[in-house]
């Protein structure tokens, strides 16, 4: 059904910084190739050697700058995907059922054979976490790798997402955002995790902690080089022996 | 947002056979015989192009019949049960008027309900969206149901209501195209909020996330062709609504009025359509420093 659970009972999520990302795309690509060789259809790529490549990915890593009023300049990698919402739009616009957030754990989820591939809930996602996969024709997101969270099969330090195992950096964390106890709830907590969009009122699940303020440089006059700087010793000599020149 | 064919060709043929429908359910009109046979045969025609063009816009065509499960949260689903509950409903007044017979005028009111009802769900598809911050506004089903009446008012060759209803539409159209242009300002949304930044300072792209296209930019970040926007908002005021008014004043009442009066109407809902999409906005487009 397309009606939003009440209440679920986790909040599965991931919390993503921005301080310690280092814009790499590792995540993008363990994403790409996990869901590509496992569950659902694969992500397909169209003219991936030719003019004019594209691909389905459910995970794309930004740059931004930003410039504060009075500190030097940021660049901050920005990952995004899937924010597992709890007010999540794409759902209730679903005609087919096919798009569902699971009441157990909130992920949202596609069910790719009921999917008729209308792109509306494309459309009602603020974030463009959907891509509808041109070789399918069906809609691919995050499943926050529910084939890997679950999976008996896998060592443990293997079941989280593919996306989180992969990171250098450790700029993504998995967790349960609905136990206020968990890591990840601790984590935002001290850090003073953030929603994206949250105008749009759709509740995300998934947080982003603010980078860490920079250092800033030791304060320089800016009329420096514009100053009469007084030479001393050898160079002084030189300075006064080159002007009488 | 990309202004596909198969959505542009759906909304206004559906628009303008439910708003034909809609009048001769309503009994404002009462063709008999062959006139009936033609006129309702016409309407039906417009009405099940469009909703077959809406199949198009689809990955996977053959699985449309799901599009019906969804009615208790999915506007698009309640579009597909109205529609074809007003096709249904319509289909015995139709044999009524070609072959003679009368119903209860409540089932006429209840069918020309019907027909209002879809094109208002027809909108509704659009307006529920809160991340195109120009369709989700009550212009969005203001200018669906009066685009639907007047095309329908013109077809039944109704003088006097068609220039009542063009009247009015040239009004919505105005007021839709000005107000619109405000709807993304104020929604609230801009790079700062989108990337949780802005707080810190001034936020700018500085490297996209792909050099490639993506399913993103091609549909929900259509800003090519924006640029004749000003002289289109014209031009769609112009034939949607001023001109087949003029027909209709000048010429007299006949199939010849009514056909000149429905190809310049045509024209402008076309263009009107187009706009619609064009110019709407996605916020995903901040993510990509374009709207």
């Amino acid at each position: 059904m397309t009606q939003l659970p009440a209440k679920t009972e986790k909040k599965l999520g991931l919390v993503i910084d921005l301080d310690t990302c280092v814009g790499c795309h590792a995540c993008v690509t363990a994403c790409k190739g996990w869901n590509t060789a496992n569950y659902g259809a694969p992500l397909s790529d169209q003219d991936a050697y030719g003019a004019d490549p594209s691909g389905t990915f459910l995970n794309r890593v930004h740059s931004y700058e930003v410039q504060p009023e009075a500190a030097p300049a940021q660049i901050i990698n920005f990952p995004r995907s899937c924010l597992h919402c709890e007010d999540a739009p794409c759902v209730t616009v679903c005609p087919t059922g096919a798009s569902y957030k699971r009441s157990e754990d909130g992920i949202v989820l596609v069910n790719e054979d009921a999917c008729i591939g209308c792109g509306l809930c494309a459309w009602a996602c603020p974030y463009g976490a959907r891509e509808l996969d041109q070789a399918a024709g069906v809609m691919k997101k995050c499943t926050l790798c529910v084939d890997r969270i679950y999976n008996d099969n896998l060592p443990e330090e293997d079941r989280e997402p593919a996306c989180v195992r992969t990171c250098p950096t450790n700029a993504r964390h998995f967790g349960d955002l609905g136990d206020p106890d968990s890591a990840v709830s601790k984590l935002v907590k001290e850090r003073g995790g953030f929603d994206l969009m949250p105008e749009l009122g759709t509740r995300p699940v998934n947080k982003y902690l603010p980078p860490r303020p920079k250092d800033k440089p030791a304060e320089v006059s800016v009329l420096a080089p514009l100053l009469d700087i007084e030479t001393k010793g050898f160079a002084g000599w030189l300075d006064r022996l080159l002007e009488k020149l | 947002m990309h202004p596909a064919p198969s959505v542009i060709i759906f909304t206004v043929l559906s628009g303008l056979g439910f708003g034909l429908l809609f009048f001769l359910c309503a009994g404002v009109v009462r063709p008999f015989g062959l006139d009936a046979f033609l006129v309702w045969g016409f309407a039906y025609a417009l009405a099940i192009i469009g909703l077959a063009a809406s199949t198009f816009h689809l990955g996977q065509p053959m699985r449309a019949w799901r599009a019906f499960t969804q009615w208790r949260t999915s506007w698009l689903s309640r579009e597909a049960w109205a529609s074809v509950a007003s096709l249904l409903m319509s289909a015995p007044l139709a044999l009524a008027a070609i072959f003679g017979g009368a119903l209860p005028v409540f089932f006429e009111m209840v069918a020309a309900a019907m027909c209002l009802l879809t094109i208002f769900a027809t909108s509704m598809i659009y307006t529920q969206i809160a991340a195109v911050p120009r369709w989700n506004f009550w212009t969005t089903p203001a200018l669906f149901i009066v685009f639907a009446l007047t095309g329908g008012a013109i077809l039944s060759g109704l003088t006097f209501l068609s220039l009542i209803l063009c009247g009015t539409l040239a009004a919505v159209l105005w007021v839709s195209f000005k107000l619109g242009d405000g709807r993304f300002a104020a929604r609230g949304a801009t790079m700062g909020s989108a990337t949780g930044l802005g707080g810190l300072g001034a936020v700018r792209q500085f490297a996209p996330a792909h050099t490639g296209s993506n399913y993103l930019l091609r549909e929900m970040i259509h800003v090519v062709g924006r640029k004749h926007s000003q002289r289109l908002r014209v031009l769609s005021i112009l034939c949607a609504a001023v001109l087949p008014a003029l027909v209709f004043l000048v010429l007299p009442l006949g199939i010849g009025a009514i056909a000149i009066a429905l190809c310049l109407h045509v024209i402008g809902a076309f263009a009107a359509r187009w706009l619609f999409f064009a110019e709407a906005e996605h916020v995903v487009g901040l993510y990509y420093g374009q709207r």
